[in-house]
């Protein structure tokens, strides 16, 4: 990854914090950018283009998740929130705002890099390098709607395919109910009761032990995962 | 003595006192309106002018509080040394009564004679040592401020909102021989104040500023000046009394009331307080105890009683006197002691009654020259059992009756017809009772006295021969219409009396149902406000009035301050002044504002609620404007709910006490329990974590790469476990806090034991676990992240209880129209006198030695999301084995 190292835009108002990440992404060979308040994040946006913004939605300055909202207006960065158990409520609006992740504080250093690594694999996604998703044994090729558990083809139905092809796309992110709803449905207000139906049946036709599964994971009270 | 005008001899109890006056010492008061006008000063300089003159002056006692001007007076004037009295170890300087007495002056001098003598002295007051000196013949001068005249203590308390402790009885101030009133204006008094010239001990100076005011010392001025203008008006009195002058000469008012039996008197007793104090003027109930007194019922006894208790309430001197008759007693008592008005109740006796015996109020107002006579207005209805004339004045004004009783004769008379047609009747005119006693019965005895006329008039027309004449030939039927006659009277007389008994009982009938309701309604409340608020409205309902509680505040802002705490309706508002008298009922323990003696003027009615035990507020009440006054029994029912309400304020209030010391006690326990934990299970992985952390850092070098993953691994996982512990608090802090509220979606079991599991498995990695969901599980109606932290906890718990190797066993499965979630461990199970408390905050199963690291609240925490849910969880020990089992159930929805 030298030379084409990513550049991680570090907003954080807590300097241990702060130092702590600045600490871990070095040894990882990441660049980081520093950031202690709201403003500060937006200048080095503009001036400095990084590849992703990890961000804590507690700042002295302004409102964490109105932060998203202004930086989604300056462009389609990815932005991995840091925040707190309990407050399930703030990651699925930093979500829906156009987050694309969260780290739930305190964390460990393998998930944040985990995190970090889905969420710029994810930018290179769009950028159409990859079109699918290979684990030991579940693979989905996207480009020729291939599903495969171990050696056989599975069968999924239309519904049961967009999400899979949803949560392949971005892969290791959590998808928010509302964002599968609106991607597989078309429509935000169809009763989140159907996702589950289908994600249950998914699991079902996927998963080797569907009441243990391993790839579609629930992620309590935000949404679903593929790992 | 007839005729003679009364008292125009000296009266024998007059000369008796000025008798005794010629053995003692005269008694002299400098009396001022305030601390600083110049008493004591006055008083010496009167006391050098008697040494003067020659006479035998001694200083007993004088305060000059180190005054200049004050201090040079004294010079000259021999002083009584004082007497040293110990008291809890510190030496007080009292008068020393004893050396005076031995020394015998002409005149001594002791200054403030409201002073309160130290513990152990003869007498616990200086008025009483004045009183012996005087009794020994010596001449006494002294001070004294109008505060401390005892009976106007609360008016100079209600002036200057400060109370004086120390108090002289008006017998002593009255017994003085001459009060020389020591008169400052309040602003030179003020420039006094500002010059130093005033004592003012240090810490009360901040309060003496306000006392101090120039409306303050206005009014103070103006009450010495009038108990001193009362005190020369006394004077005036004793001498005319010395020189058998018959008065009045009208200086200065004088009421008496004439209390009788009659149903009004207490209301007269009040108007006429309030007639004196208008006038401000002294107030004499006199009751004339004539021949009638004799016959007097029970009820008028009592009456009579407390009518007189009334006006001694109020502070009116009573008088018992006999005599002929009434009006000649009140005229010779008000003459004697020198009254302008008289007031008298509004005469409830029949017209007859007066046409025989004469009214008093007119013979009052005919022979009573110089004397004003008042008529009391009486309260509209007072249930009075009507007496045996007064029946015919309570005759309806109607025609109705009368007509009614027409048509009953005539319906009567068809009827006897009737029956004379059939059978021949020998007496016919029973059937006339019957519409005589329908009459009584139905409109009392003079609708009964018509029908018995009509009914005779018929009886004779139509059955009596000669037939349709009213004239009779048989001498025989005379007799028999005469006793028909007799007969009709005396049926009516009873029947209108049944009649009244009836009503008065239904009336009893009708308070007492509405006591009982009342009752009945307040005993099962328990929260304070339902209870003020029945009371209120109940209140309302019987008299027709808005009422209010008030009860003072318990903050300690506000603390003392009577609040509104229940009203009907419920927007009524209390202005400033109604709230003022308010106040002075509970600090008086006294009715106050409209019909009382204080503060009549106001709209509403304010009386002190009480028990037994403790004051509990006070009642308010605004009768509806064209009601005007309560009515005696209107008072008597507001002061039986009233005590109702207190009892039952009282027993809430008891409860809730308790409630509130049950809830300390629990919270104490919960403090120490939280205080232990926190320091327990904060500081432990802190000290794990700071201890690896720094033996790394300064011994880096010296450890291998096992050493120092161990260490890294242990502050880690005490880092971890930290973060569980503090998670624990803020979701123990939510639930306190009341603000979790589910958010329920569809959950798979399976999909929450197994995101669960995941989430876990840090925790359970030494031990084998082992999950079974039953296919086919309905999906439950959930708040997935509480759920999923109940089912953590109870894992994170089969963790910590169970050794490492052994197996936890998660098993789902249906219950009828639940779902259950078990979770075993293989532990050492729980006690069993512990099986009720495991899921209290804060409690550990095997506190002591055996500690294991946790906080106690985990369990607490599940139990706490499930209830949120509508789920149950119990714990008990395995049955094939030992360890715990606990089993959480949800609805299946």
């Amino acid at each position: 990854m030298t030379g084409d190292a990513a550049t991680i835009l570090i907003v954080e108002d807590e300097p241990p914090i702060r130092r702590l990440l600045r600490t871990t992404l070095d040894v990882h060979d990441y660049r980081t950018l520093e950031a202690q308040s709201g403003a500060e994040a937006l200048s080095a946006l503009r001036h400095h283009r990084p590849d992703l913004v990890l961000l804590d939605l507690g700042l002295p300055d302004i409102d964490g998740l109105a932060l998203i909202g202004k930086i989604r207006e300056l462009g389609p960065v990815p932005i991995v929130v840091l925040s707190s158990r309990g407050d399930e409520a703030a990651k699925v609006q930093a979500l829906d705002l156009g987050a694309d992740d969260y780290v739930t504080k305190p964390f460990g250093a393998d998930e944040l890099l985990a995190r970090i690594r889905a969420a710029l694999r994810h930018r290179l996604q769009q950028q159409g390098a990859d079109r699918g998703f290979t684990s030991d044994d579940l693979s989905v090729d996207l480009v020729r709607r291939l599903v495969k558990r171990g050696p056989e083809d599975i069968k999924l139905s239309p519904k049961e395919y967009d999400i899979l092809e949803q949560l392949v796309i971005h892969a290791g992110k959590v998808l928010t109910h509302k964002h599968l709803l609106r991607e597989v449905w078309r429509d935000e207000s169809v009763d989140p009761q159907y996702l589950r139906v289908y994600v249950r049946q998914l699991r079902q036709k996927i998963e080797a032990d569907p009441s243990t599964p391993r790839h579609v994971l629930t992620e309590p009270g935000v949404g679903y995962r593929l790992v | 003595m007839a005729g003679a005008p009364v008292e125009t001899r000296p009266s024998p109890d007059a000369l008796l006192k000025a008798a005794e006056r010629e053995s003692r010492g005269t008694f002299k008061i400098f009396f001022g309106a305030a601390p600083g006008v110049g008493k004591t000063y006055e008083m010496l300089t009167s006391a050098r002018r008697r040494k003067d003159e020659g006479v035998d002056v001694v200083i007993g006692l004088v305060e000059t509080h180190g005054r200049a001007e004050t201090e040079a007076q004294r010079v000259g004037l021999e002083v009584v040394p004082r007497r040293q009295v110990e008291y809890r170890g510190t030496t007080l300087e009292e008068m020393d009564l004893d050396a005076i007495l031995k020394r015998r002056p002409k005149l001594v001098l002791v200054d403030e004679l409201a002073h309160s003598n130290a513990p152990g002295s003869r007498h616990p007051k200086r008025y009483l040592d004045v009183e012996e000196l005087l009794a020994a013949g010596i001449d006494v001068y002294s001070t004294m401020n109008v505060q401390h005249v005892e009976s106007l203590n609360d008016v100079v308390a209600r002036i200057t909102r400060i109370r004086v402790r120390e108090t002289v009885p008006d017998s002593v101030v009255d017994q003085a021989d001459e009060v020389e009133l020591v008169d400052l204006t309040p602003n030179d008094l003020i420039a006094r104040l500002g010059e130093g010239k005033v004592y003012v001990r240090e810490q009360a100076q901040r309060a003496l500023r306000h006392y101090f005011s120039p409306g303050n010392l206005t009014a103070l001025r103006e009450l010495a000046l009038r108990r001193t203008a009362e005190r020369v008006d006394e004077q005036m009195r004793s001498y005319m009394r010395e020189h058998a002058i018959v008065g009045p000469w009208g200086a200065g008012e004088r009421v008496i009331v004439c209390v009788d039996p009659g149903p009004d008197s207490a209301n007269t007793v009040r108007a006429a307080k309030r007639t004196a104090d208008g006038l401000d003027a002294e107030l004499i109930a006199l009751y004339v105890e004539t021949d009638r007194h004799t016959l007097l019922s029970e009820v008028e006894l009592t009456r009579l009683a407390e009518a007189l208790r009334l006006a001694e309430q109020l502070g009116a001197e009573v008088a018992r006197l006999p005599g002929r008759t009434v009006v000649e007693e009140v005229l010779a008592f008000a003459r004697s002691r020198n009254a302008t008005r008289v007031v008298v109740g509004k005469s409830r006796r029949s017209r007859w009654f007066e046409l025989r015996h004469g009214s008093v109020v007119d013979a009052l107002v005919r022979s009573g020259s110089g004397i004003a006579v008042e008529v009391a207005a009486s309260s509209s209805d007072a249930p009075e059992p009507l007496g045996p004339i007064d029946w015919l004045f309570g005759a309806p004004r109607t025609i109705g009756p009368y007509f009614e009783g027409l048509l009953t004769t005539a319906v009567a008379t068809g009827v006897g017809m009737v029956v004379d047609t059939y059978v021949r009747l020998p007496n016919v005119s029973l059937i006339f009772v019957v519409p005589v006693l329908v009459a009584a019965a139905r409109h009392g005895l003079v609708p009964s006295l018509w029908v018995s006329l009509a009914s005779v008039l018929s009886y004779n027309f139509f059955f009596l021969p000669p037939l349709y004449e009213f004239t009779i030939s048989d001498p025989a039927n005379v007799v028999a219409l005469f006793f028909f006659m007799v007969v009709a009277v005396v049926a009516s007389a009873l029947g209108t009396r049944s009649r009244a008994q009836a009503q008065a009982a239904r009336r009893e009938a009708r308070t007492t149902a509405d006591l009982y309701a009342f009752s009945r309604k307040i005993a099962g409340v328990i929260e304070l406000d339902d209870l003020l608020w029945i009371v209120v409205t109940h209140l309302a309902r019987l008299l027709g009035a808005e009422v209010a509680i008030l009860m003072p505040e318990k903050t300690p802002l506000e603390a003392g301050k009577l609040m509104v705490r229940a009203a009907f309706p419920p927007d009524g508002q209390l202005s400033d002044a109604d709230l003022a008298a308010a106040h002075w009922s509970w600090d008086s323990e006294r009715p106050t504002g409209k019909g009382t003696d204080t503060l009549p003027g106001g709209r509403w009615l304010f009386v002190p609620i009480r028990t037994s035990r403790s004051a509990i507020g006070v009642l308010g009440i605004l009768p509806k404007a064209e009601a005007g006054e309560l009515s005696a029994p209107e008072r008597r029912l507001l002061e039986a709910v009233g005590n109702q309400a207190a009892v039952g304020i009282e027993r809430v209030a008891l409860a809730a006490d308790i409630d509130q010391a049950r809830i300390g006690a629990e919270r104490e326990r919960l403090r120490s329990a939280m205080l232990t934990s926190v320091s327990h299970d904060l500081r432990t992985p802190l000290a794990s974590i700071i201890g690896a952390l720094s033996s790394l850092q300064s011994y880096r070098d010296r450890y291998d790469v096992a050493t120092r993953d161990e260490l890294l691994g242990t502050a880690l996982s005490e880092a971890e476990r930290l973060d569980r512990f503090v998670g624990n608090l803020l979701d123990m802090t939510r639930l306190d806090a009341g603000v979790i509220v589910p958010k329920r979606e569809a959950v798979e079991v399976g999909d929450l034991v197994s995101t669960t599991l995941r989430r876990a498995m840090p925790l359970l990695k030494d031990r084998q676990v082992s999950s079974h969901v039953a296919p086919d599980l309905p999906s439950l109606s959930l708040d997935f992240v509480l759920a999923e932290q109940t089912l953590f906890n109870l894992l994170d718990n089969a963790a910590k209880y169970s050794p490492p190797g052994g197996r936890i066993e998660i098993e789902a499965r249906r219950a009828g129209e639940r779902v259950e979630i078990a979770v075993r461990d293989e532990g050492p199970g729980i006690p069993p006198q512990a099986l009720e408390q495991i899921f209290d905050k804060f409690y550990r199963a095997d506190d002591g030695d055996r500690r294991r690291a946790g906080t106690g609240l985990g369990l607490a925490i599940a139990r706490g999301f499930l209830e949120a849910h509508g789920g149950t969880i119990v714990a008990r020990n395995r049955a094939d084995r030992s360890g715990a089992e606990f089993v959480i159930s949800y609805p299946a929805s």
